[in-house]
């Protein structure tokens, strides 16, 4: 079968949505997070019940599975469909199979598997708060579509976006993307209309179109719950920028650890071209234009675009200078442009919804919206979507709910090693890819990691500059010996051998390394340190000069203090004390003797928070 | 494997891919995943194949973290240190890991049943800490869990 014009497709997709519909439904979540928490064998035995219980025919019954839901947490999800209504179950087993499909059969509902919140109780997903305030565009379909099934993704709408846009001349199409303000979510921000612009514009004998799925920043996770949930939205935008710059041929650059994209992927570009949305003349246009794809051999600098491309070819995956840019030499010396997963996810949007569609979301400078990995010491932690200019207040404390357990809010890290850390202060910031630059972060690629009293600012850049060093691929000095030598003080810093003068060098150091390096990688790398200093500088302080850690994270640089007004007696903490320091006095509270050497095991395991940490030589 | 049998494997992998210098890296990853290691005589042949000297295959084979010259254990245990997994205890559950099979990380136990790597984060961070073992994932894991987490790989 193979769809050879723009009227084919459309044939085709009333023919799907007039398939008879199953009356009852379920879609298992068959995301990494759900997979952990063991959602295959929930498929299977919904799957088996069904069959056993008579729930077999396509009319009555259907069961599929989905991408990721992005409310990871609460994994394995099922959502169940009946009579028009859907209800979301988290945490399901397989033993709960049974009474699942006994429920949906008679249209009740299994109360016991429902999202709860405090006393609220949730039967649908889009009514829980953590997506009630989200504005899902880039992620509508992830967790609905079935990522191995093209027909699915045809009969909610896709490629459409594709059939009109070769309708139009590319010229059209690249105008459009610029007017729309379309900026790169990898984490340069860059418009992609220039970039298209400036690669239609160059001479070579072929042209390069590349997704860059390489997502190695900690903590984030938006590019491959996108590969592996919705694969065919990237597709359909790396086809139509194909057509708007002229490339024939395309590659997606997959990390190796997400081996769960490469296979979804490599199932919807065999789709594509056996529907001849991928191959010659698609949909009878002139376009012709093919994908592969290439998988990451485990190095972060290979995110970065020069290195990305050296990779492709089959190099070290080592920067270049850019002297020229890659939409004029790229890729094996040819015109090329290079957007990230979540930047070509967007081009459908804009074609489908127009300029002042998408711009209708988001900021004037920054429009649309961004997904968000929200993670860390947070209540609610995975995929958020929000339009920019969002706070980081709202995306923290109403989609998230806040910080987990007793504890209060320190900072939020965003956009991973290249990014930086805000204070509470800076919580009201609506968040683009300006603002949060000029408050010397970064949006980066979307990593949200929530801090709370009980991170220190210090131990945070000492690992950020440790994970940099490991990966900084030693091309350029200032990366490869000014990360070292900043990571030796950081290291002597929370260690309890820090000297006066440190924090100055690193001061100094870290804005040489920032104006000297040779990518963007490197330039970026002394972020975490730089923002750390500008908002923590006490912290800082307190390890150099006095060898304290008020976190109580660093090991020895503190000893634990029990609150007694708070303390209930429970001895939690005297049980998990290895160097038996704490005892009950005789008032029936407990307290901490001279023996503490400052572990910190105590107070995580305090559940009333009384145990505090405190500069060592203090004591009650 | 005895050694005819090595080298119609390694045949057999290095005829997937067509004679151009862009699938070396994918051949490399292939004859890892196959041997645990990337064998002198992989790259010899890869050299002459995908028309490229040596040196470069050398240079490939040792810059990826993918890759290995020594051969790794039948399976490889990759423990998240990505930022959520680190500010949730990433770092004890390693240990503890490292105690249960005797081995620091990067190393590889007696028996060559697993070798132990931190990596840096692998996307699952809503389940941090996490543990990957080949391509099975385990989440929201403790020191505690580690010894169940082994006996049940060890049964597959």
């Amino acid at each position: 079968m193979r769809l050879s014009s723009p009227e084919d497709l459309e044939l085709y997709r009333e023919q799907l949505l007039r398939r008879v519909k199953p009356q009852r439904w379920v879609r298992v979540c068959a995301g990494t997070g759900c997979l952990a928490g063991g959602s295959q064998r929930v498929y299977e035995a919904l799957v088996e019940e069904a069959r056993r219980i008579g729930l077999d025919s396509p009319v009555k019954f259907q069961a599929r599975c989905s991408g990721c839901h992005g409310f990871c947490e609460e994994g394995p999800l099922v959502v169940c469909g009946m009579r028009g209504s859907e209800v979301l179950y988290r945490k399901v087993r397989r033993e709960d199979a049974l009474e699942i499909l006994l429920a949906l059969a008679d249209d009740r509902v299994v109360e016991r598997l429902l999202y709860r919140d405090g006393r609220e109780v949730y039967r649908e997903e889009r009514h829980i708060p953590f997506y009630a305030l989200q504005m899902r565009k880039v992620l509508e379909r992830c967790g609905k579509v079935d990522p191995r099934d093209v027909d699915h993704y045809i009969s909610l709408g896709g490629y459409a976006s594709l059939a009109r846009a070769l309708s139009m001349s590319p010229e059209e199409v690249i105008d459009l993307v610029t007017r729309a303000g379309l900026r790169g979510r990898g984490g340069g921000g860059f418009p992609a209309g220039q970039k298209w612009a400036s690669c239609r514009s160059a001479s070579g004998p072929q042209k390069f179109v590349l997704a860059n799925g390489d997502e190695g920043d900690p903590g984030a996770f938006m590019d491959r719950s996108l590969m592996e949930g919705d694969p065919h939205s990237i597709l359909e935008g790396m086809i139509i920028g194909a057509h708007a710059v002229g490339a024939s041929k395309g590659f997606i650059y997959v990390r190796d650890e997400y081996p769960l994209a490469v296979e979804n992927l490599t199932h919807a570009i065999r789709e594509a071209r056996r529907l001849g949305l991928l191959g010659r003349r698609i949909l009878g246009s002139d376009l012709s234009f093919d994908v592969d794809i290439c998988r990451g051999g485990g190095a972060f600098v290979c995110g970065e675009s020069s290195a990305l491309m050296a990779s492709i070819e089959g190099r070290p995956g080592e920067p270049r200078v850019k002297y020229i840019r890659s939409t004029e030499r790229g890729l094996w010396e040819c015109p090329t442009v290079l957007n990230n997963v979540e930047t070509w996810a967007n081009v459908p949007i804009i074609i489908r919804e127009g300029v002042e569609g998408y711009r209708s979301l988001g900021t004037k400078d920054s429009p649309g919206t961004k997904v968000f990995s929200l993670v860390g010491k947070v209540r609610r932690s995975g995929l958020v979507e929000v339009p920019m200019g969002t706070t980081l207040r709202e995306i923290i404390f109403e989609i998230g709910g806040g910080v987990m357990g007793r504890n209060r809010f320190k900072a939020v890290q965003t956009g991973g090693p290249s990014g930086g850390c805000l204070p509470e202060s800076k919580l009201d910031l609506p968040v683009d890819f300006d603002r949060l630059t000029r408050e010397g972060s970064m949006m980066g690629s979307g990593g949200m990691i929530v801090m709370d009293h009980r991170s220190c600012m210090v131990d945070v850049a000492r690992y950020f500059v440790k994970f940099l060093e490991g990966e900084s691929c030693g091309k350029c000095a200032p990366c490869r010996e000014g990360l070292k030598a900043m990571g030796e003080i950081l290291e002597d810093l929370c260690s309890r051998r820090g000297r006066p003068g440190d924090v100055e060098m690193l001061l100094s150091m870290g804005n040489a390394l920032t104006d000297t390096a040779l990518c963007g990688l490197g330039q970026t790398a002394a972020n975490p340190v730089l923002s750390t200093l500008r908002h923590f500088m006490e912290e800082y302080r307190e390890h150099q000069d006095q060898g304290f850690c008020r976190a109580g994270v660093c090991r020895g640089m503190f000893v634990a203090r029990v609150e007694a007004d708070l303390c209930v007696s429970c001895g939690a903490c005297a049980k998990v004390c290895p160097f038996d320091a704490i005892h009950r006095d005789p008032s029936g509270k407990f307290a901490v003797d001279q023996r503490c050497e400052g572990c910190g095991a105590c107070l995580d395991v305090c559940p009333m928070g009384a145990l505090l940490p405190s500069p060592r030589g203090v004591r009650e | 494997m005895s050694a005819d049998h090595h080298d119609d494997r390694l045949r057999e992998i290095l005829h997937r891919y067509p004679r151009h210098p862009r699938f070396l890296l994918a051949f490399l990853q292939d004859v890892q995943r196959e041997f645990k290691h990337v064998p002198r005589k992989a790259m010899e042949a890869s050299s002459e194949r995908f028309m490229v000297p040596m040196s470069r295959v050398y240079s490939v084979a040792t810059f990826y973290r993918a890759l290995s010259l020594v051969p790794r254990g039948r399976k490889t245990i990759k423990v998240c240190m990505g930022t959520a997994c680190h500010l949730r205890g990433a770092p004890r559950v390693l240990e503890a890991i490292e105690e249960a099979l005797q081995v620091r990380c990067g190393g590889t136990t007696r028996d060559g049943e697993f070798s132990v790597e931190a990596v840096n984060c692998l996307g699952a961070c809503a389940l941090a800490p996490v543990v990957m073992v080949e391509d099975r994932c385990y989440g929201s894991m403790t020191a505690a869990k580690v010894r169940e987490m082994l006996e049940e790989e060890r049964g597959r």
